[in-house]
């Protein structure tokens, strides 16, 4: 996704020159290309994450579109306070760009590790939050939110090669992706892990489980109306994130179930324990945590058959 | 000074001040006092506030708690009504004890110390990229200066020589629990400021006509943004409140307000 949102984000700046990037020092040998192109409209503002907010918002409110970029846990928690006194109070277009959503820095720790920045974002109403599940759709989701009014949160993955079979490169502002399947069971995720959840619902149709996947990529403001459209028609519905299970794309979908009467029973797979200092590869830490494809499957099996 | 700005005085600004916080029963009136020489310079001719936004100045008044200040120079201005001030702290007010930028004249939202020397930085960076002459001023509090993200925002400044860019700290030697030098010693304050790259001047920050020099000078040939060290007596203009701790918070007592204006040529 990295390398998609670079590549897009140098045809964006090429055809309207309000488009700048700032990094906090982060994304050696993938800002390059944009930093070479547009020399001018590039700024590594050095480790200093609340100032490249503060500057941001100071470039906005003379009409510029700046993403700023780092990983990210440093670009949505260290200057947290400068995102929602900037760009949400002011209502300015900032694009808050955070790669290595969830685990993607697994071996890195804790420190490295986005599970609330979903939540903490998706609190503010001014704020469009957008998690894209691989690099097609990051892409997609790029050109579709660049210009929209009021501050972004786009949360990356770094991941330009795998993609999520069936989502070919699909997104719409305010839309959830379904990638089809039967009524037993609706398994929805947010982000790169979305290609486990994918992965799990073609094992559980293999088990004679019905089972239908979709990706919630638009994740804020709540895709209410297409998830209730889709979610109505199940009994059980599970949602899956490198997220903690409070505050992120869980939270939404409980959220829309609850608010919209929906006669289904939610279950929320994505990060519950407190961080202990463990760290591993990503594919580690989502077998830890659950939501690796074969994880999903027992929980599937579990919600579908009873006794979850 | 034209007929537009120049009914901004320092007593104009004061007398407003003592008379808004008290109607209102709000505090920070030390820190707006100790501010309001330099706002009447500034919105008495060295801001460019009319005309095309493209080309207008932009101001962030960092340490946001003295907005009851720049209400006041707005006011004096002529771009917000009697009517508007007098709305000062009620409910559905614009007009809070901090500046919001719903409010015609305010660039920036502030509140929050240390967050409006990074927005001014970024309006400078704005400037130079649209290849305009327009220029940024912030005023800081000297307690501000205890933010890590001042000092982020100096070195970048700094780093891309964002000339247009003045950075002005009411050195009143005041935060909320005491003086600064027993709180957080910054001195010396100007040469942290140089040290980290700036042009550094100090001055009288209750002086009109070096202020008013100071901040009307062309943008350093160097590129060096400017910072002006203003200092200055926390409460200024009402003896009784002239470097007391108690007036960061506390509003007047109807004796209190009298004594007050009076102190500032209000007739009461």
């Amino acid at each position: 996704m990295r390398g998609a949102f670079v590549k897009t984000l140098i045809e964006l700046a090429a055809g309207d020159r309000r488009v700048l990037l700032l990094t906090g020092d982060i994304g050696y040998m993938a800002l390059e290309p944009f930093a070479e192109r547009f020399p001018d409209r590039f700024f590594n503002v050095g480790v200093a994450e609340q100032n490249m907010l503060g500057i941001a918002t100071g470039l906005a409110e003379a009409g510029f579109v700046p993403f700023v970029y780092s990983i990210a846990t440093f670009v949505s928690l260290r200057p947290y306070e400068f995102i929602r006194n900037g760009p949400v109070l002011h209502s300015l277009p900032v694009r808050v760009v955070g790669v290595g959503g969830g685990f993607e820095y697994g071996h890195n720790g804790i420190t490295h590790h986005a599970v609330e920045d979903v939540a903490v974002m998706r609190a503010h109403p001014g704020m469009t939050v957008v998690s894209p599940a691989d690099h097609e759709q990051a892409r997609a989701a790029l050109l579709a939110t660049w210009n929209v009014p009021g501050p972004v949160y786009y949360r990356l993955g770094k991941d330009d090669r795998t993609v999520v079979p069936g989502l070919n490169g699909r997104f719409e502002a305010g839309r959830v992706q379904s990638l089809g399947g039967g009524k037993d069971l609706l398994i929805l995720a947010m982000g790169s892990v979305a290609k486990e959840a994918a992965a799990a619902a073609e094992t559980l149709r293999g088990k004679g489980v019905a089972c239908t996947a979709a990706v919630a990529a638009s994740v804020h403001p709540a895709p209410a109306g297409d998830l209730a459209a889709l979610a109505g028609g199940f009994r059980h519905v599970m949602t899956v994130e490198a997220h903690y299970v409070n505050g992120g794309l869980g939270s939404m979908t409980a959220e829309v179930i609850a608010e919209r009467g929906l006669p289904c029973r939610l279950t929320r797979c994505g990060v519950s324990l407190p961080p202990d200092g463990v760290s591993g590869s990503q594919g580690y830490l989502h077998r830890l945590h659950g939501i690796d494809r074969d994880s999903l499957v027992a929980t599937g099996l579990r919600v579908v058959r009873g006794g979850a | 000074m034209n007929e537009e700005t120049r009914g901004v005085t320092p007593s104009g600004i004061r007398k407003i001040i003592l008379e808004q916080s008290y109607r209102a029963h709000v505090g920070h009136i030390g820190s707006a006092l100790s501010v309001a020489d330099i706002l009447s310079v500034l919105y008495g001719g060295v801001l460019k506030t009319g005309g095309d936004r493209a080309d207008r100045d932009r101001f962030a008044l960092s340490k946001g708690h003295a907005a009851l200040a720049l209400y006041a120079a707005l006011h004096l201005r002529g771009d917000i009504s009697r009517a508007q001030l007098d709305s000062f702290c009620g409910e559905g007010s614009k007009l809070g004890v901090h500046p919001e930028s719903c409010l015609p004249g305010v660039d920036f939202s502030t509140g929050s110390l240390g967050h409006g020397l990074s927005m001014a930085a970024g309006a400078a960076l704005a400037a130079r990229l649209q290849g305009s002459s327009r220029r940024v001023f912030a005023l800081l509090s000297d307690g501000e200066c205890n933010e890590g993200s001042i000092w982020e925002a100096a070195m970048f400044a700094a780093h891309r020589r964002l000339s247009g860019l003045t950075a002005i700290v009411d050195l009143n030697g005041q935060q909320a629990f005491g003086y600064t030098r027993d709180v957080m010693d910054m001195t010396p304050m100007a040469d942290r400021w140089r040290a980290f790259g700036w042009e550094a001047h100090e001055t009288d920050g209750h002086d009109a006509v070096a202020l008013r020099r100071l901040l009307s000078a062309a943008p350093a040939a160097d590129g060096r943004p400017r910072a002006v060290i203003a200092r200055t007596v926390f409460g200024k203009g009402v003896p009784f409140m002239e470097n007391k701790i108690k007036w960061h918070y506390w509003p007047m007592s109807e004796d209190e307000f009298r004594q007050a204006m009076a102190a500032v040529g209000g007739a009461q």
